[in-house]
């Protein structure tokens, strides 16, 4: 697989300043970590002249000033930090699981999704009733079960500041689908937890979008004025290669969570953790019962 | 003691050189859109090369000044009149505390650029002044101008010094712009009547072209039909999401391209055909919607060509400005 995997990269400049690389057409885990592995190794080299690393869903791009480096050189140093990184089986990720509250079926994203009823494939029923239907599942309690049931991998981070584009760490065939709305609406609640093709993200900032809305999450991931704990250091929460699991609350327990919002309280339960995708893909049950521990342990 | 804010203009910012580096968690650059009309603005009233000025689009701001400054109009001829006496483009003059800035309206090209002696002195934010404005933070609390704000205006040193920037190194609004792109990315996705279509219609800038992206008509472009790879969208224009190259240019169901400007959306699922090269991304700034463009096709080595030629003449534009 491995060979497979880097013969398919595709390298061009994106004009004189940038560089991109498509690892694979398709999306996997596996090559999203050859994103992270690839992306990690290039910052470490510190190459004089690159102003910005961006990896991304299954290709990554670099931001560079050609006043510095020429672009035939640092193709060069990329083609050769791919090769090292290879297929990233054994690359160590120390990263962190995150568990993130979600008020599934929630009423602000409901009254978003019923102005917007006209832009939908299935009118007639709410995002989550259509998201269950189409994944062969039997209830919308079923289908926040199967969301919320496995963690998901921050596979970029972007589209607009912040933004975690989540993919669902389950075997293929365990994960859920659902295409975008036929057209994008012109508003989605910020924090609403969203989902198109076999990407879950939330949106960080209110505003259009194009994925099912599932629920909401009192908890903010974009803070410019850095009022909350969590955002001492940076406005942004997420980096790409984070492993959220999401945990349904009710109402009441999302009230709470937005009391300690306003109150400056709020912090994420997270823990830091150690992630091989070897050891993950030769188990995956196994290992995300690991996480779990690792996240609700002590 | 700062610059008061009589009428805001229809989208006037504050911005400087951009916020780099941030890119890899969505927030884009942002910075003055043409950055040579920027850079001249600041040198013809002695700040910093990266003080912040006003990026004034479409129409023009009415400011009042509440202490003695030194101003320089540049970018898109929109006539500065000082209480209502016309002033010249592209050259610095004095304003008195008291006095009233105001502009008549744009005549050509899309963005006007003011600045003002000691810089717009706003909060930096990850080293930049600028706003960006999808993120609301930088720039005036986080948003555009609005009536009434209050610009604090930074130390100011230097004395005045008439300066104007020699006619040969103003820029030119051609009708019809050629915008220079390399090629690459996803093109291999278009057909090749698609590939063909794109460098043989003449372009019409629609009315969405903003800090974000500029949107064009003209013809169709299609993408080779294909079953669709994992985790991609069921359009034969959408990939499986990825990072937007600034400058890319991205064609939504094949329809109409966009070319992604300094606010940009950082990534996402539409198949990105080529870039435009750094030496252009000026000139489409100051484009207006129903503006003709034609683009040509580079190689790298044009590409920097053109890179050089811009930075010998930025070099040519310091010393002309020099004191």
């Amino acid at each position: 697989m491995s060979e497979n995997a880097r013969s398919t990269a595709r390298y061009s400049y994106g004009g004189d300043e940038q560089i991109f690389v498509q690892l694979d057409e398709e999306m996997s885990l596996q090559a999203n970590f050859r994103a992270m592995a690839i992306a990690e190794l290039i910052r470490q080299r510190a190459i004089p002249g690159i102003v910005d690393v961006c990896p991304a869903n299954a290709s990554y791009q670099v931001l560079f000033d050609p006043d510095v480096i020429h672009p035939q050189d640092l193709m060069q140093e990329l083609q050769a930090i791919d090769n090292e990184v290879g297929d990233a089986m054994d690359f160590d990720l120390t990263t962190r699981i995150i568990e993130v509250p979600v008020y599934y079926n929630d009423p602000w994203t409901y009254e978003t999704l019923m102005r917007f009823r006209d832009r939908h494939q299935s009118p007639e029923t709410t995002d989550l009733e259509y998201a269950a239907r189409i994944n062969g599942l039997d209830s919308v309690e079923a289908f926040i079960e199967a969301h919320s049931g496995s963690p998901w991998f921050t596979s970029m981070v972007g589209f607009v500041a912040g933004l975690p584009f989540l993919f669902q760490m389950t075997p293929r065939e365990r994960q859920l689908e659902v295409p975008k709305y036929l057209r994008p609406r012109t508003d989605t609640p910020a924090l609403t937890i969203g989902h198109g093709g076999c990407f879950s993200c939330i949106y960080s900032v209110r505003g259009a979008g194009g994925y099912q809305m599932f629920g909401i999450t009192p908890a903010p991931i974009f803070d410019p004025e850095q009022r909350l704990p969590d955002f001492a250091d940076f406005m942004i929460f997420f980096n790409p290669g984070d492993i959220v699991k999401f945990r349904p609350i009710d109402r009441e327990e999302y009230d709470e969570y937005r009391a300690q919002v306003e109150d400056g309280a709020f912090r994420f339960h997270k823990r830091e953790v150690h992630f091989k995708l070897s050891e993950f893909l030769s188990d995956p049950d196994g290992y995300n019962r690991g996480l779990m521990e690792a996240l609700n342990g002590n | 003691m700062a610059i008061k804010v009589i009428k805001p203009g229809l989208a006037t910012s504050i911005q400087d050189r951009g916020r780099w580096g941030y890119y890899h968690v969505g927030i884009p650059p942002s910075g003055a859109m043409d950055q040579y009309s920027f850079l001249a603005a600041n040198l013809l009233v002695g700040n910093d090369e990266n003080a912040a000025v006003l990026e004034c689009t479409y129409l023009g701001p009415e400011l009042e000044f509440q202490q003695n400054a030194v101003v320089a109009v540049t970018g898109a001829e929109m006539s500065p009149r000082l209480n209502g006496q016309e002033m010249p483009l592209w050259t610095s003059f004095e304003v008195r505390a008291g006095d009233r800035l105001s502009f008549d309206f744009l005549k050509r090209g899309a963005r006007t650029y003011v600045a003002v002696s000691g810089g717009i002195d706003v909060p930096i934010i990850l080293g930049s002044r600028s706003l960006y404005g999808l993120g609301a933070f930088g720039g005036f609390e986080g948003r555009n101008l609005q009536e009434g704000d209050l610009l604090p205006i930074g130390a100011n040193g230097s004395a005045f010094v008439e300066r104007s920037v020699p006619q040969d190194l103003r820029i030119a609004f051609p009708e019809l712009i050629e915008i220079r792109v390399m090629m690459g990315l996803y093109d291999y996705l278009l057909t090749e009547e698609g590939l063909k279509n794109f460098f043989e219609t003449t372009w019409t800038l629609t009315p969405v072209a903003d800090r974000i992206g500029f949107r064009y008509k003209g013809s169709e472009l299609r993408f080779i039909k294909r079953k669709q790879p994992f985790g991609a969208g069921s359009d034969p224009s959408n990939i499986v999401d990825a990072a937007y190259p600034i400058g890319s240019i991205q064609v939504p169901g094949g329809l109409e391209p966009i070319i992604l400007h300094r606010d940009a959306v950082s990534g996402g699922g539409y198949a990105m055909i080529g870039t435009v090269i750094s030496a252009d991304m000026d000139a489409v700034a100051q484009t207006q919607p129903n503006s003709k463009t034609r683009f040509i096709a580079v190689d790298l080595d044009q590409a920097l060509a053109a890179r050089q030629e811009r930075n010998q003449r930025i070099a040519r534009l310091r010393e002309a400005l020099a004191a």
